[in-house]
C-alpha cells in the first residue's frame, strides 16, 4: 500500500534512509542537510532502524568513516551540503577509488565566499570528477525515488561506485510537498541484500586496502574505475524500469517536456525544471513552440541521448545553478560538447542563475525563452537575475 | 615478472594476499646505505630495535648484518649505534662497475 504524505525533501531523504535501513551512517550536520541528519537520529533514537549512528567531529571524519565502515562491509549511507562536502573533498576520491558504495544524500548549497547558506549547484559541480555517481533531483518525490534508486544502483554488481542524490537546497530540502511512500518490504525487497565484495570483517581472509599503488599500478585501477562508471548508464535504466513497475514514476537520465517539436530548448537540472515547465506551459497556450530537457544523471553524462535530443533544434538555452570562473559554466560546456556530433547544431546560449539562492522566478525563465525566440543570442554567458 | 592488465586485477587496489609486503624490495629507494663492521659491533640491538624496516639481520643471537632488500637507508642505525659500527655511505660508490 502506498501512502501520500506531507514531507519536504529532507524528510523525504530521511524516509528513505529509514527504509534502507543501512548499517552504519556517519554524518555531521551542516545547513541546509541538517534536518536530514536530525531526522533520521530520531529514528535511530526511537529504535525504528539497526543503524550504526556516528557522530563524527566534520564531515572529513564522515566520509572517512563511512569508508571505513564500507570498506568492513556495511551498507553506509551520509548526508551533506556545501563546506560540509568541500571538506570531504580529499575522502569523496577515496571512496570511489576503493569502489564503495555510499549513497550521499547532498542538499545542494552555495560554496563560500561570501558564506551563504542558499541553493546553487556550485558543491555537487566541484565534485562531478571525483568517480561519484550524481543525480539531481527536481521535487521532494525525486528525492525520496531517487535515494532508493541510487542505493540499488550503487551496489550493482557491474557498478559499485558510490552515488550523490542532489536536491535544492531549501526550495526543496525545506518545502512541504506530498510525497508518495511505499511500504518498507516493498523498499526492503528492491533493494535486496547487499553482499560486500571483500569485507575487512570477513577476517578468515583478511586483505588490503589502500595499499600503495604507484606508476607501475595506479593506472589500471583507474582504467577500472572508468570502466565500472560506462556500465551505469545500462545498469540505471534496469533499475529505474523495476523501479518504476512499483511506483509508476518514470526515471529517464534526460526527460524532456513539451520536447518532441519544440524549436526552443531550456535545459536545466532539479527545482529550476519545475519553475521551466510551468513557464513552457504558459507559452505553449500562446502557441510558442518551447520546451524543457531536464538533466537527472549527471554522472555519468547521457552525452548521446542529449545530443539526439536537442539535434536540430533552433536554439537551446543552458541554465547552469554553478560556474567555471575562467572557463564555460559546467552543464552548458558538457551540452555543448555532446553536440558535437549533432547533424543540425542549434545556436546555444549560456546562462548562470540562482547563484547564492538567488530567486529564479517564471518571468526570468520565460525572458530566456524570450532570448531564444527573438535571436538574441551571444556567445558571451549572461547572468540571469543579477543586477547589472 | 610480468604486469597485469586492468581486466585481472582485484578492483580498487585490494591486495587479496596476506603479508605479501615482502614481494615488494623497496631497498631500491635508497640512496645512502649503512655499511656495518662487524669489528665494532657488540650486539647490543640498539639498531635492530629502532630499524623502521626491520633490515637488521640477526643470526644465533648476535648482529649479523643488514638486509638491503629493504633497508631504505634513513640512517637511523648509524645515528642510534654506540659504537659507531654503522656508516652511512653513498648508494653510488656500490653501483656496478664502481667502487
Amino acid at each position: 500500500m502506498k501512502k501520500r504524505v506531507p514531507l519536504t525533501g529532507n524528510a523525504a531523504a530521511a524516509e528513505a534512509m529509514r527504509q534502507i535501513n543501512p548499517d552504519v551512517v556517519a554524518a555531521y550536520p551542516i545547513t541546509p542537510q541538517t534536518e536530514i541528519m536530525m531526522t533520521f537520529a530520531e529514528f535511530v533514537a526511537d529504535g525504528l532502524v539497526d543503524t550504526e549512528l556516528v557522530t563524527v567531529e566534520s564531515e572529513h571524519s564522515a566520509m572517512s568513516a563511512c569508508v571505513g565502515a564500507a570498506a568492513a562491509g556495511a551498507r553506509v549511507m551520509t548526508a551533506t551540503s556545501a563546506q560540509g562536502l568541500a571538506l570531504m573533498h580529499e575522502v569523496v576520491y577515496i571512496a570511489s577509488a576503493l569502489r564503495l558504495p555510499i549513497v550521499m544524500c547532498v542538499v545542494n548549497r552555495a560554496l563560500s565566499a561570501p558564506i551563504n547558506i542558499h541553493c546553487d549547484h556550485a558543491d555537487t559541480m566541484a565534485e562531478r570528477d571525483s568517480g561519484w555517481i550524481q543525480i539531481y533531483s527536481e521535487t521532494a518525490q525525486e528525492v525520496y525515488d531517487h535515494t532508493i534508486l541510487a542505493l540499488k544502483l550503487a551496489e550493482h554488481e557491474d557498478v559499485r561506485l558510490p552515488v550523490m542524490v542532489c536536491q535544492d537546497g531549501f526550495i526543496t530540502s525545506h518545502g512541504v510537498e506530498p510525497v508518495e511512500v511505499l511500504d518498507d518490504d516493498v523498499v526492503k525487497n528492491f533493494i535486496g541484500e547487499f553482499k560486500p565484495w571483500y569485507p575487512l570483517l570477513d577476517t578468515d581472509n583478511p586483505k588490503t586496502y589502500g595499499a600503495l599503488d604507484l606508476f607501475d599500478y595506479y593506472f589500471e585501477h583507474k582504467r577500472q574505475q572508468f570502466e565500472a562508471m560506462k556500465n551505469v548508464p545500462r545498469v540505471y535504466e534496469e533499475a529505474a524500469k523495476e523501479l518504476s513497475k512499483i511506483t509508476g514514476r518514470q526515471y529517464p537520465k534526460v526527460e524532456g517536456f513539451f520536447l518532441d517539436d519544440a524549436d526552443y530548448v531550456i535545459v536545466v537540472m532539479s527545482s529550476t525544471a519545475g519553475t521551466t515547465k510551468y513557464v513552457v506551459k504558459e507559452m505553449r497556450k500562446e502557441g510558442k513552440k518551447v520546451g524543457l530537457l531536464k538533466v537527472r544523471l549527471y554522472r555519468p553524462f547521457p552525452k548521446e541521448e542529449i545530443a539526439s535530443l536537442l539535434d536540430g533544434r533552433k536554439a537551446v538555452a543552458v541554465l547552469d545553478r554553478a560556474y567555471s570562473i575562467g572557463a564555460e559554466a559546467p552543464l552548458f560546456c558538457e551540452i555543448k560538447s555532446a553536440l558535437y556530433d549533432a547533424k543540425v547544431k542549434p545556436q546555444l546560449a549560456s546562462y548562470v542563475y540562482g547563484l547564492g539562492g538567488r530567486d529564479t522566478p517564471p518571468s526570468l525563465i520565460r525572458s530566456v525563452f524570450e532570448d531564444l525566440i527573438s535571436g538574441n543570442i551571444s556567445k558571451e554567458e549572461k547572468y540571469l537575475g543579477v543586477r547589472e | 615478472m610480468s604486469l597485469k592488465g586492468w581486466r585481472d586485477l582485484p578492483p580498487a587496489g585490494v591486495i587479496l594476499e596476506a603479508g605479501n609486503a615482502s614481494k615488494y624490495k623497496t631497498g631500491t629507494w635508497r640512496s645512502i646505505r649503512p655499511v656495518w663492521d662487524v669489528s665494532k659491533c657488540i650486539s647490543c640491538f640498539m639498531c635492530w630495535l629502532h630499524c623502521p624496516d626491520g633490515s637488521i639481520l640477526v643470526k644465533d643471537g648476535k648482529v649479523a648484518g643488514i638486509n638491503y632488500d629493504y633497508c631504505k637507508g634513513c640512517g637511523v642505525c648509524a645515528s642510534i649505534c654506540p659504537k659507531s659500527a654503522i656508516e652511512m655511505k653513498p648508494e653510488s660508490l656500490f653501483e656496478e662497475g664502481e667502487k
